[in-house]
Order: C-alpha cells, then sequence, then structure tokens
C-alpha cells in the first residue's frame, strides 16, 4: 500500500516535470504582435518622394538586403516581411503612415524611418505604444534618450558626437588652436556647437574664440567668413550644408585664409561640394567617415566590400555604388538582422529593444576597420567611432586611428 | 459649351441658387448619418484618417470660399494652416489653453492676418495674385524656423501636442472623440460658409467674381468685400490647422510646406470650384489617393499620382460637382418613372 503511494508520487512528480519542461519549451517561443513563427513584420517610413527623396534608395536597399536574407531561408526559419511607406519628409504624412504600420499593418518594430522632424513627430506615439523606433536614419543626437524613451534609437554617429571627434583631434593636433566655428543656426548646427564645448570643457572659453552663424536663407555667407578671419583663429570648423560648404571652401581660398579647415561629413560629396568649390581650394580640408566608400579602390580586396558588392550585383543590378546611401542602407540592414538573430525565439518588442541595447563589438561589413557597434542599457547609440580623412589630390584620404567619441575617453 | 455654363444659363431667375453651393435636404442627411456611423466600424488608424480628411475638407472648404466665391485664388492657404497650427500649439503646450478654445483663437489670429494680407494682394489680381500668395507660402515655413520665435515654436525641431481625452469619462478612444469633435466643428463651419454664401455678403462677393466692375457699380465695395473674403477663408483655415495640430499632435515648419497649399488648391478643383459640399470629395482626393498612388508603384507614386488627376480632370472636369449633379438626375429619373 505504502510503495503503490510512493509510487504513485513518483509517476505523478515525473509527470508534472514533463508538464514543466514542455510548458517551458513553449515559453521560450515568446510572440508580439508582428511575429509569428514563420514571418517578422518589419515597418519603415522613408522619403520616396519630396525634397529628400534622394534618401529613398536607403528604403530599397533595406529592402533587397532583406530579400536576400529570405532567399537564404530567413532569420532562425522566419521569413522578414519589409513593409515600407512614402512619407513625403512630411511629418503629417508620417504620423499617419507610422500609426497605419503600427495599427493596420501590425508590424513588429519600426526600423531605421528617416527624417529628424519626422521622427520626432512620432516619437510620444512609438513611446505610447511601445513600439519599438528603431535605429532612425537621422543625424540628432536626441534619439539616445534611453531613460525618457525606452522605445527609440539611433544609428548613424550623431552630429554630436561627429563634433566631439572633431574637438579630440583639434586638441591633439593643435594643443594651443584658436578655433572659429562657423554653423548653420538650426538645430543641426547647435548640436555640433554643444559637442565641441563638451570636448572643451572649462578650456572653451580661451579655445573656442569665435562663433559665427547663417541662416539657411541667406544667398551668400561670405560676409561671416571675413568676419572670422579677422578674429586671427587658426582652426576653422566648418557646419554647414553643402551649398554653404562650398561658399565657404572658396571664400577661404579667395581670401587666402588658410587654417586648419575641419568640415562636417554632411559635405563632404565630392560631386557637390569639393568640385563647386575648386579642387585646388579644397585641398587639406579634413572631415570624418565611418563607411566604406564602394567606389574607392583601396577597398577592392577588402572580404565585406566584396559582400557588399556582391550583394549589389545580385539583389540591386544596376545601381550606383558609389552612392553611400546603398552602403548606409545596407549597413543598417545587416544590424537589424542580427538584433533579430539575438532574439532568437522570444520575438517580444522588449526583447528587441533589449537585444537593440545589447549589440556588442558587432561588425557590419561596410564600417571602416576598427569601428565596433556596441549599445547598452543606457547608451542607445550604436555608432560611435569615427575615421578623421584628409581631402586630396581629388579624393579623400583616411588617416591616423579610429576616434572613439565616448565622453571621458 | 460646358456642362456648367449651360446650366448656369437654364436658370437665370435666382441670384445664387442653393444647389449651387450646398447640398439638398435629404442628401445632406445622408451624408452626415454617414459621417456619423462610420467611425463606429472603423479601426482607431481609419478613425484618424477620418479625422484628417475632414480637416482637410475645412482647409479646402475655405479656399473654395475665396476661389469658388470671390474668385481670388491663394496658394499660399498652407500659410494660414500653419499659422492656426502653431497658434494653437503653442497656446497648449505653452499656456496650458484648453485645446477647444484654442481654436476660435487661431481663426481670430488667421482672420486678421488673412484681412491684413488682403490689403495688399487688393492691388493684385487673377495670376499675380496667385504668385504674391505663393510667396507666403513659401516664406512661411523659413520663418517658424527663425532663432527669434525659437522658444515659442520650438524652431525645426517643431512641438509636441498632447492629444486631449473624451471629456466627461465618455467611454471613447482618443481618436473616436477628436472625430466627433472635428465633425461637429465641420459642421458648423460648413453651415457658416453656405449662408454666408447666399447671404448680401455673399452675393456681394460673387458678383466681384463675375464682374468687378459691374459689381462696384451697383454699389459694391469692392476693397471690402475683397479683403473680407481673405480674412474668412484664412480664418478658417487657420481652425482647420488648429484641428490638424491636435490630431497629428506635432507641429514642425516642414509640415506645412508650399506643397500643402497645391494640395489644397487640388482638392478644391477635384471637388468642383464653388460647390461647398465638394470640399469632402477634393479632401477624400488628397488624402487617399496619394495611397493609393503608392500601393500601385512606389518609385513612381507621383507619376502615377499625376496620371490619376489627368484621368479625372479630363472626364469629370467639373469635379464631384459633375457625379452629384449626374446622380441626382438620375435619381430623379427613377423616382418619377
Amino acid at each position: 500500500m505504502r510503495s503503490s503511494r510512493s509510487r504513485l508520487a513518483t509517476l505523478s512528480a515525473a509527470a508534472l516535470l514533463i508538464a514543466c519542461t514542455s510548458g517551458a519549451a513553449l515559453a521560450q517561443k515568446k510572440y508580439d504582435t508582428g511575429a509569428t513563427d514563420t514571418e517578422i513584420k518589419i515597418g519603415n517610413v522613408e522619403a520616396y518622394s519630396g525634397p529628400a527623396s534622394a534618401y529613398g534608395i536607403i528604403g530599397k536597399t533595406e529592402d533587397a538586403y532583406f530579400k536576400m536574407i529570405n532567399d537564404a531561408g530567413g532569420i532562425n526559419g522566419r521569413k522578414i516581411n519589409f513593409i515600407s511607406y512614402d512619407d513625403g519628409y512630411s511629418p503629417p504624412k508620417t504620423v499617419e503612415q507610422v500609426r497605419k504600420l503600427i495599427e493596420s499593418d501590425e508590424v513588429l518594430l519600426v526600423f531605421n524611418a528617416l527624417g529628424t522632424p519626422t521622427q520626432n513627430a512620432v516619437q510620444k506615439y512609438h513611446n505610447a505604444k511601445k513600439v519599438p523606433q528603431l535605429f532612425l536614419a537621422t543625424g540628432a543626437s536626441k534619439w539616445n534618450d534611453p531613460k525618457d524613451f525606452p522605445w527609440t534609437m539611433g544609428f548613424q554617429p550623431s552630429y554630436r558626437v561627429e563634433a566631439r571627434i572633431f574637438a579630440k583631434y583639434i586638441l591633439k593636433a593643435k594643443p594651443d588652436a584658436k578655433v572659429a566655428v562657423f554653423y548653420a543656426n538650426d538645430d543641426f548646427g547647435k548640436d555640433y556647437v554643444a559637442g565641441l564645448k563638451e570636448v572643451f570643457g572649462d578650456k572653451t572659453s580661451k579655445i573656442l574664440i569665435a562663433e559665427e552663424s547663417y541662416e539657411t536663407s541667406e544667398p551668400s555667407i561670405d560676409g561671416h567668413i571675413v568676419k572670422l578671419k579677422g578674429t586671427g583663429a587658426d582652426v576653422f570648423v566648418n557646419i554647414s550644408t553643402p551649398k554653404f560648404a562650398a561658399q565657404a571652401i572658396k571664400k577661404l581660398a579667395e581670401l587666402e585664409w588658410k587654417p586648419m579647415h575641419v568640415m562636417t561629413d554632411v559635405s563632404i560629396s565630392i560631386g557637390a561640394v569639393m568640385k563647386p568649390a575648386g579642387l585646388e581650394a579644397s585641398e587639406g580640408v579634413l572631415s570624418a567617415t565611418y563607411l566604406k566608400d564602394a567606389s574607392d579602390s583601396q577597398w577592392a580586396g577588402d572580404a565585406g566590400m566584396k559582400k557588399f558588392l556582391a550583394f549589389v550585383d545580385k539583389h540591386m543590378p544596376g545601381a550606383n555604388v558609389s552612392d553611400t546611401n546603398i552602403v548606409y542602407g545596407y549597413t543598417a540592414a545587416q544590424t537589424m538582422v542580427q538584433v533579430l538573430k539575438q532574439a532568437g525565439d522570444n520575438l517580444t518588442r522588449d526583447n528587441v529593444m533589449k537585444q537593440a541595447a545589447a549589440l556588442k563589438d558587432f561588425v557590419p561589413d561596410t564600417v571602416l576597420p576598427g569601428i565596433k557597434l556596441n549599445t547598452s542599457a543606457t547608451d542607445f547609440a550604436p555608432i560611435e567611432q569615427l575615421q578623421m580623412m584628409q581631402f586630396k589630390g581629388g579624393k579623400w584620404e583616411m588617416f591616423g586611428d579610429v576616434i572613439s567619441a565616448e565622453t571621458g575617453g | 459649351m460646358s456642362a456648367l455654363q449651360e446650366i448656369v444659363d437654364v436658370t437665370p431667375v435666382e441670384a445664387t441658387p442653393k444647389k449651387y453651393i450646398a447640398l439638398g435636404g435629404y442628401a445632406s442627411v445622408a451624408v452626415l448619418v454617414l459621417l456619423i456611423a462610420a467611425p463606429l466600424f472603423a479601426k482607431n488608424f481609419i478613425i484618424f484618417q477620418m479625422t484628417m480628411w475632414l480637416i482637410y475638407a475645412i482647409a479646402v472648404l475655405a479656399l473654395n470660399i475665396l476661389t469658388g466665391g470671390s474668385g481670388q485664388f491663394s496658394l499660399g492657404q498652407s500659410a494660414f494652416y500653419a499659422v492656426g497650427a502653431y497658434t494653437s500649439a503653442i497656446l497648449m503646450e505653452h499656456f496650458n489653453v484648453n485645446y477647444a478654445l484654442t481654436l476660435p483663437i487661431a481663426g481670430v489670429i488667421c482672420f486678421a492676418f488673412g484681412y491684413v494680407f488682403g490689403q495688399p494682394a487688393l492691388r493684385l489680381s487673377g495670376v499675380y495674385l496667385a504668385l504674391a500668395t505663393f510667396a507666403l507660402a513659401t516664406a512661411m515655413p523659413q520663418l517658424l524656423k527663425l532663432g527669434y520665435f525659437e522658444h515659442w515654436t520650438g524652431g525645426v525641431q517643431g512641438l509636441v501636442v498632447t492629444k486631449p481625452d473624451a471629456p466627461f469619462g465618455l467611454p471613447m478612444s482618443q481618436d473616436m472623440w477628436l472625430y466627433y469633435f472635428t465633425l461637429v466643428i465641420s459642421i458648423m463651419i460648413y453651415v457658416f460658409s453656405v449662408n454666408l454664401l447666399k447671404s448680401r455678403s455673399g452675393r456681394a462677393m460673387m458678383a466681384i467674381r463675375d464682374n468687378e466692375i459691374a459689381a462696384s457699380a451697383m454699389g459694391v465695395d469692392v476693397a471690402l468685400y475683397k479683403t473680407l473674403a481673405f480674412g474668412i477663408s484664412a480664418g478658417i483655415t487657420g481652425v482647420a490647422g488648429g484641428l490638424g495640430a491636435i490630431a497629428v499632435q506635432f507641429v514642425a515648419p516642414d509640415s506645412y510646406t508650399i506643397q500643402l497649399a497645391i494640395a489644397l488648391f487640388l482638392g478644391m478643383v477635384v471637388g468642383g470650384v464653388g460647390w461647398l459640399p465638394g470640399s469632402l470629395a477634393g479632401s477624400a482626393f488628397i488624402v487617399f489617393v496619394p495611397n493609393i498612388a503608392e500601393s500601385v508603384s512606389k518609385g513612381l507614386s507621383g507619376a502615377v499620382f499625376g496620371a490619376i488627376l489627368i484621368v479625372i480632370i479630363f472626364v469629370l472636369p467639373h469635379g464631384a460637382r459633375q457625379i452629384a449633379y449626374l446622380s441626382q438626375h438620375w435619381i430623379n429619373k427613377l423616382i418619377h418613372k
């Protein structure tokens, strides 16, 4: 009697154990809206039309990249369903399209959506709905705010990060520099100046001897440059959009003012800035970058670049590989895939955010050697390193080590 | 001779027959019932789209009063819309004014703005006036970015607006509440506009539209009524802008570019110039057709949109009004058979 009872007990205990483990196996697969055993729905809004439509190629590249992943079997057996809408860079349209993605298409997350004003319009909504607003395609620094906006994360180095890197470089190359900064009087320009001051710290008043801002509506900026030359500065930090950057380079040459010229990576286009300003005048200008340039012959033998070029050949035939937006889209999409791989079978929005904030030394195929993507629960800025480069003989030449923008380092 | 012209020719007696500017009784009730019932069966996102539809309809209606009523062109409606939107947003976020109260204030400020702008605009007519207003529309986003106003406008980053909850603990979502709120305001503005165009002032405006010299010979104060039309149109657009800011929960200079002004102009033409209910159809066109075009082809959405537009203009040169007349004609035929 007693033995039979104990046997019954063992049996039921065993049954319970089996029930538990199978329950645990089931619990391992966790899904939120937008993810199933066979599919992961990813949303995106891009400016396919309107003033910023040059960036539309980013969305197309990402679409092609996810197709390539799907052709190879998807991520852990799940295919990516990439739904990308056009918002024409108009914030009200962004609100409409993002709501459509989240409420009607029921995507798991929105990935690499474009534009600062446009994404600003939906940041609160994303965070109220607790839907990841992941890897935004904008350079504002405000996306790195995990405390107030735990569902929002940027991607590329923000303007502030770039400014910090410039400041570090200036301090190293010219310890007794007298810096004149010329910037666009908008939030992006101000982000930059703030970044410079962060690194200069209490020496700011000694180093930063002149600040001059311009309005994007001004026809010519010559007056500002003349004024800055008069201050006797020997470092000129140029934070202007392509048209004005070209004007500034030209004016500097005209005035025969030859300070160390550090220019934002917004305006590094050879075709749109350096050539119109004059290749001779542009000689020696400094800037920074984090992506490999597919048209640069130095990457011809690079393994990552080979993978990128093979991808373009097969999935985007006819695309212009020298368009950095394609390289950018590839980098972002590869990072997204990495996050989803890390998330495994736990495809909840919470876990996706957790994994996005747990990138460790991830190196996409297309970033410069030495640059690694790192995030943490308190650091929502994936790329925070840049490589300095100098314009020489009609092209950009990289030099020195990769510089990190982490404060303190 | 166009269809519209024929209709005008047959009924020369009544100065402003109501059916030229408004819907008949039964049709109005039918549309109203549809508008009230529709959100009960729709998802929140669809309700939001319908709210935007109503808001743009108000803005199109405002342009319709100006162009259809007084015969003046404007490509500057986006500027008035922006002023209204920013007025509401700033009052709500910086001064904690109740959202409903911000709308009349936005309306009054825009009325004043439109009235003042109407003064110099008086000296211009036709395409020249269109160009002057165009300049206003292109200048507005830059003005909003100016450093002097940045403390209030938030500069390039714009302002985030808090979305209101349904009052009195009504069991409905924010989106649904906002829809009905917008609907009530739309109806008020519609009734006001129809009555305005039927009134003495409305007749004066239309007289100016039809023949300025004759109108002034009849004793109509041309300058007054022209600026008045500008002011009223701007005021109504401002209310629409305020509602738009509340619905979208965000204002930024890039939201109110010349594209918006052109969209509103398109909406007016597609809906039927001078026919107020057409504003709903025209607004539906500018809200929904771009999405249809995008679903046809992402890369060529603009071209598809253009093609749809050309077909519509070709088949229905008088816009939605033409469909309304035709269907009314057929319904009458069916009934009297």
